[in-house]
């Protein structure tokens, strides 16, 4: 069987690796934004000069003769469902049995006055961080529009290179419609301690150019405030990357719409990572889930199902993690920025402000829902358990120390955890185990 | 298409100051402390006294400290790699060349010009004599070209450590561990050899164990502990203890990091001064192929040759010891027979190489208590086809001085910071089997985190491409992994986490974590 992935990203390259674990069907993976798989999430630290893009790159070049995956650097202009063709726009035509679309996301624009001039992109692919690297040169300030994850990514990168760098976001403290309001606000104070510039409840109304077709100056809606600047990195979220499907016979909504084994309207069309929009999500989670670890998932689920195994997609609990700057963050389960009806919270930070621990838990049955960490590393497999089995917060609490995966010798901050807890409750609890990895294996194979 | 472009993309940068005006005068004030080093060498006899050597050594260690201050105080601590694929000297640029061929040429003196650097047994002249009142001092004799290095080491470990502690100073592990290689650098690498020169007793660092020391069994180093009463002794059984006992037990519980990052004195200057370079040893996987076959050579290398000159000693001195030739052949098959046994019969040893390794295994260890049982049978010293005594001169020249030494260090701004440490040391060799085989020791892989951003591999000085098993969720059991945790602390994700356990150590390896369908 012929098999064809378009994009070449985590999600179509894990689909071709499980195919070819499984199976000895052809394998052909078309991309036109690199010639071999580079990890996107590393992109600032080729502009940090943290590391090549070559360093990025997770498998060595022999790796893809070896496996037998043929890697073709061509861009689809048009698919043609019936006759199962791809057309590419040097020219070329490319048939397929079964097709995969793992074609990523785009950059998000909304309309804003200047948003085409030269000097503003978003960062997503390889090119738009070609595109950085050229205006840098020489660049004396640059303005990020957006608070998310990419918008602090971009400020960082900046920042790196001594480029002093505006950040204009919307909401009150960085990211809180994501983060809970406190650990919002300590990242806020993180970003100006690097002496970035945060302006927060600042809205975009205009990119003004200066006058030869670049941009020289943004105008803030509120203060009607004039910042000059010779670049704007516009990082208010990404959008499925489906614009050249739209008028085909494929179902989009806002991504390409897929059954729970990741199919498409069509007979042997799957889609997978951040292109998917999946009719009926999980309780809890959304339909679109641009991140890492999902499009990660559903590349070896479609995998499965294509190789005569077919497999419901299943992500399981949550997680996700991000660095803001020198603060690492963490999540596991479910952890909105308001907290939910019939849920309760327990928030402990570090007196220097750089470490915090917040454990969300039924307010009746007292089962642990959610952890939310900065600047503390948990175990994964510990606090997916503890999560899974609705295990009372007294028992997290006790075991806290199970969930330590911070270097040896870190500072030891249960203690000082349960003391809160047994504040706020009245109770009065103790640690019953050690940060011991073999504890930790008794209590994961229980 | 774009791979020209993207490869510029790592050079064509603006430059920004990563150097400002403080650190500017920084390097100035390391420069003429260098600067006074460099007359000393010329025999400049302005500079040749001890008030100037003490100013040259506290200008090179005031300058890189004010420089490191600068560079990381000023900043919040976290990890800190900006602009090292820009940077000149950190990117095989012509600063690294030039400091390669200077380090390797002071190597090169030092190894086998001695008398340019200005030893002379009628009176030191030149750089050696300049080091004079600080061995008088110590230990009451004039340099030797050893004493000139033994400082400048310990000297550039102590400053750099500072460095590095500085800048990793967010990560306690980092901070202790580096606390404890100055600490073995200064007192027993420095500071307790000259010492017991001064007390009469053989020259002797105690954590500077066999096969790292290749001349412990010589037959002068032997000798020298046997002719220095009880304390002597109680040294030459240290030592033996040391390879046969503690190491074991130590790596057993902690992995060859115990050693290779926290005590060991190659190490201590590969992470201090070398920590600039960790990024440049090399990832591919034919690196890593070469790499096995070095190391065990090496490793052969030194095991045959030390046979051969404990043979020898025990041929030339039959009696007055209570060990004898052969008791000594008879330990020797024991050794490499139950090793042979163990790979053929133990699973864990067994599957953990492959069919062709196990054979080369079985091959040499029926090969080597061969030859010295045919010698032993002969009634001959030296081998019929080995001459023990070349092989250990070649194995000193090439080894010891060459590889160690001039490859080792001077080699740093081109190949990443352990060289040797990887290619070429046989107690790493014998220190990551165990860590492979039999060690609670581990890199923990946190579930499903992985990114595949590829910073854990590149500031992997050991080489290991890390994250090929972080994104995989499969924990990371290397022989050569030196547990510096440098790995843990640039990953962006909390992805890694250095470990020890005893529950698992036959699977640690087993889990998949990020295989999501069963
Ligand atoms: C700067 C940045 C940082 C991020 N950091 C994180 C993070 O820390 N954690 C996390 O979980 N997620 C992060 N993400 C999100 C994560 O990178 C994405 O969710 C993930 O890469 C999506 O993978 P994918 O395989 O679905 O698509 P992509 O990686 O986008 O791959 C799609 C590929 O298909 C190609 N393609 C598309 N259409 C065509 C066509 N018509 N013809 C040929 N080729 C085509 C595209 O060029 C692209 O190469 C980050 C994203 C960015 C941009
Ligand atoms: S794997 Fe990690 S701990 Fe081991 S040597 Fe490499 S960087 Fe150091
Ligand atoms: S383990 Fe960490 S540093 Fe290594 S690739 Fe994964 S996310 Fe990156």
């Amino acid at each position: 069987m012929k098999i064809a992935i378009i994009g070449n990203g985590i999600s179509g390259i894990t689909a071709a690796r499980w195919i070819r674990k499984l199976s000895d069907h052809s394998i052909d993976v078309i991309s036109s934004e690199s010639d071999y798989f580079f990890s996107r999430t590393a992109l600032m630290y080729i502009y940090m000069g943290h590391m090549r893009l070559k360093d990025t790159q997770p498998y060595e070049e022999y790796f893809w003769e070896k496996n037998r995956i043929n890697l073709i650097n061509e861009h689809v202009s048009r698919i043609d469902f019936e006759s199962k063709k791809l057309e590419f726009k040097s020219g070329g035509e490319h048939a397929y049995d079964k097709l995969i679309l793992a074609l990523g996301s785009a950059s998000n624009k909304f309309g804003w006055p200047g948003q085409d001039l030269k000097a503003v992109h978003g960062l997503y692919s390889l090119q738009d961080l070609e595109l950085m690297e050229k205006y840098s040169e020489g660049l004396e300030k640059a303005v990020v529009v957006g608070g998310g994850l990419i918008g602090i990514e971009m400020a960082e990168m900046f920042h790196s290179r001594k480029i002093p760098v505006t950040m204009l976001v919307r909401e009150s403290s960085y990211w809180n419609n994501v983060l809970p309001q406190d650990e919002a606000e300590i990242i806020s104070q993180h970003i100006l301690d690097h002496n970035i510039d945060l302006r927060l409840g600042g809205n975009l109304e205009a990119i003004l150019d200066d006058g030869t077709g670049k941009v020289g100056a943004v105008k803030v809606k509120e203060t009607g405030e004039r910042i000059e600047c010779g670049f704007v990195g516009l990082t208010a979220g990404v959008h499925p990357n489906v614009a050249f499907l739209k008028d085909s016979i494929l179902e989009i909504d806002k991504g390409i719409v897929v059954d729970e084994y990741l199919k498409t309207n069509m007979e042997d069309v799957y889609a997978i990572g951040d292109c998917a929009q999946l009719a009926s999500p999980n309780p809890g989670r959304r339909s679109i889930e641009a991140v890492w670890y999902t499009g990660r998932m559903m590349g070896e689920t479609v995998a499965h199902s294509i190789c005569n195994n077919p497999q419901k997609y299943d992500p399981g609990i949550w997680f996700n993690s991000a660095k803001f700057l020198d603060i690492e963050y963490q999540v596991y389960g479910d952890v909105p920025p308001e907290l939910p009806e019939a849920t309760q919270s327990l928030f402990w930070k570090s007196e220097d402000n750089q470490h915090s621990i917040r454990l969300n838990y039924h307010a009746i049955n007292k089962n642990l829902t959610g952890v939310n960490l900065l600047g503390i590393r948990f175990r994964q497999e510990v606090c997916e358990k503890w999560i899974r089995e609705k295990t009372h917060i007294e028992d997290v609490l006790k075991d806290i120390c199970l969930a330590d995966f911070n270097p040896e010798f870190f500072r030891t901050y249960e203690q000082s955890l349960l003391q809160q807890y047994n504040h706020q409750t009245g109770q009065g609890i103790e640690l019953r185990s050690k940060r011991s990895l073999n504890q930790v294996i008794s209590f994961l194979k229980s | 298409m774009a791979e020209k472009v993207y490869k510029s993309m790592s050079f064509a940068n603006p430059h920004p100051p990563f150097t400002d005006g403080v650190q500017k005068l920084a390097a100035a004030i390391g420069g003429v402390g260098l600067l006074l080093l460099g007359l000393a060498l010329l025999n400049i006899k302005q500079v040749q006294n001890a008030t100037m050597l003490w100013v040259s050594l506290s200008l090179l260690a005031s300058g890189t400290i004010i420089f490191s201050a600068r560079a990381y105080l000023t900043k919040s601590a976290g990890i800190k790699n900006d602009g090292v694929w820009f940077n000149n000297l950190t990117n095989r640029g012509l600063w690294a060349w030039v400091l390669g061929i200077i380090i390797t040429g002071f190597y090169v003196l030092l190894y086998w010009f001695p008398s340019l650097l200005g030893l002379n047994s009628d009176g030191n002249t030149g750089l050696v004599h300049f080091f004079d009142p600080l061995s008088m001092a110590l230990k009451g004799e004039v340099a030797s070209q050893w004493f000139v290095y033994g400082t400048l080491y310990t000297l550039a470990i102590l400053i750099f450590g500072i460095k590095f502690i500085w800048k990793y100073r967010h990560n306690k592990y980092q901070i202790v561990r580096t606390i404890s290689v100055m600490f073995f650098q200064l007192g027993f690498a420095f500071l307790i050899p000259e010492l017991l020169i001064r007390l009469n007793y053989p020259y002797n660092d105690f954590k500077n164990m066999w096969p790292l020391n290749y001349y412990f069994f010589d037959e002068w180093s032997i000798k020298g502990f046997l002719s220095s009463g009880n304390f002597g002794l109680l040294m030459l059984l240290f030592g033996i203890a040391m390879i046969f006992i503690i190491s074991p037990i130590l790596t057993y519980y902690f992995g060859k990091r115990w050693y290779c990052s926290w005590v060991c004195g190659c190490g201590g200057l590969a992470e201090t001064a070398g920590d600039p370079f960790r990024h440049l040893s090399d990832k591919s996987l034919k690196a890593w192929q070469i790499e096995r076959w070095m190391i065990h050579l090496v490793l052969l290398f030194a095991v045959v040759m030390t046979t051969g000159v404990i043979f020898s000693f025990l041929h030339n001195n039959p009696n007055g010891y209570w060990m004898n030739k052969g008791l000594f052949v008879a330990l020797i098959a024991g050794l490499c027979l139950g090793t042979v046994a163990l790979f053929r019969f133990i699973p864990v040893f067994k599957n953990g190489v492959s069919k062709r390794v196990n054979n080369i295994i079985s091959v040499l260890g029926i090969i080597i208590p061969g030859i010295v049982y045919i010698n032993y049978a002969t009634g001959s010293g030296n081998a019929v086809f080995l001459n023990f005594y070349d092989l250990r001169k070649t194995y000193g020249f090439l080894i010891g001085a060459a590889f160690s030494g001039v490859i080792g260090v001077g080699f740093y701004p081109l190949m990443g910071s352990r060289v040797w440490c990887r290619f070429g040391c046989p107690m790493a060799a014998i220190l990551g089997l165990q860590q492979k085989f039999f060690s609670r020791f581990r890199i923990t892989t946190n579930g499903g985190q992985c990114i595949s951003c590829g910073n854990c591999s590149t500031y992997c000085e050991m080489g290991i491409d890390v994250r090929s098993y972080a994104q995989k969720g499969q924990n990371i059991v290397r022989a050569s992994c030196v547990g510096c945790g440098i790995c843990a602390a640039v990953c962006p994700r909390g992805v890694l986490r250095l470990e020890n356990g005893s529950k698992d150590i036959f699977e640690k390896t087993d889990d998949l974590r990020t295989q999501h369908i069963q």
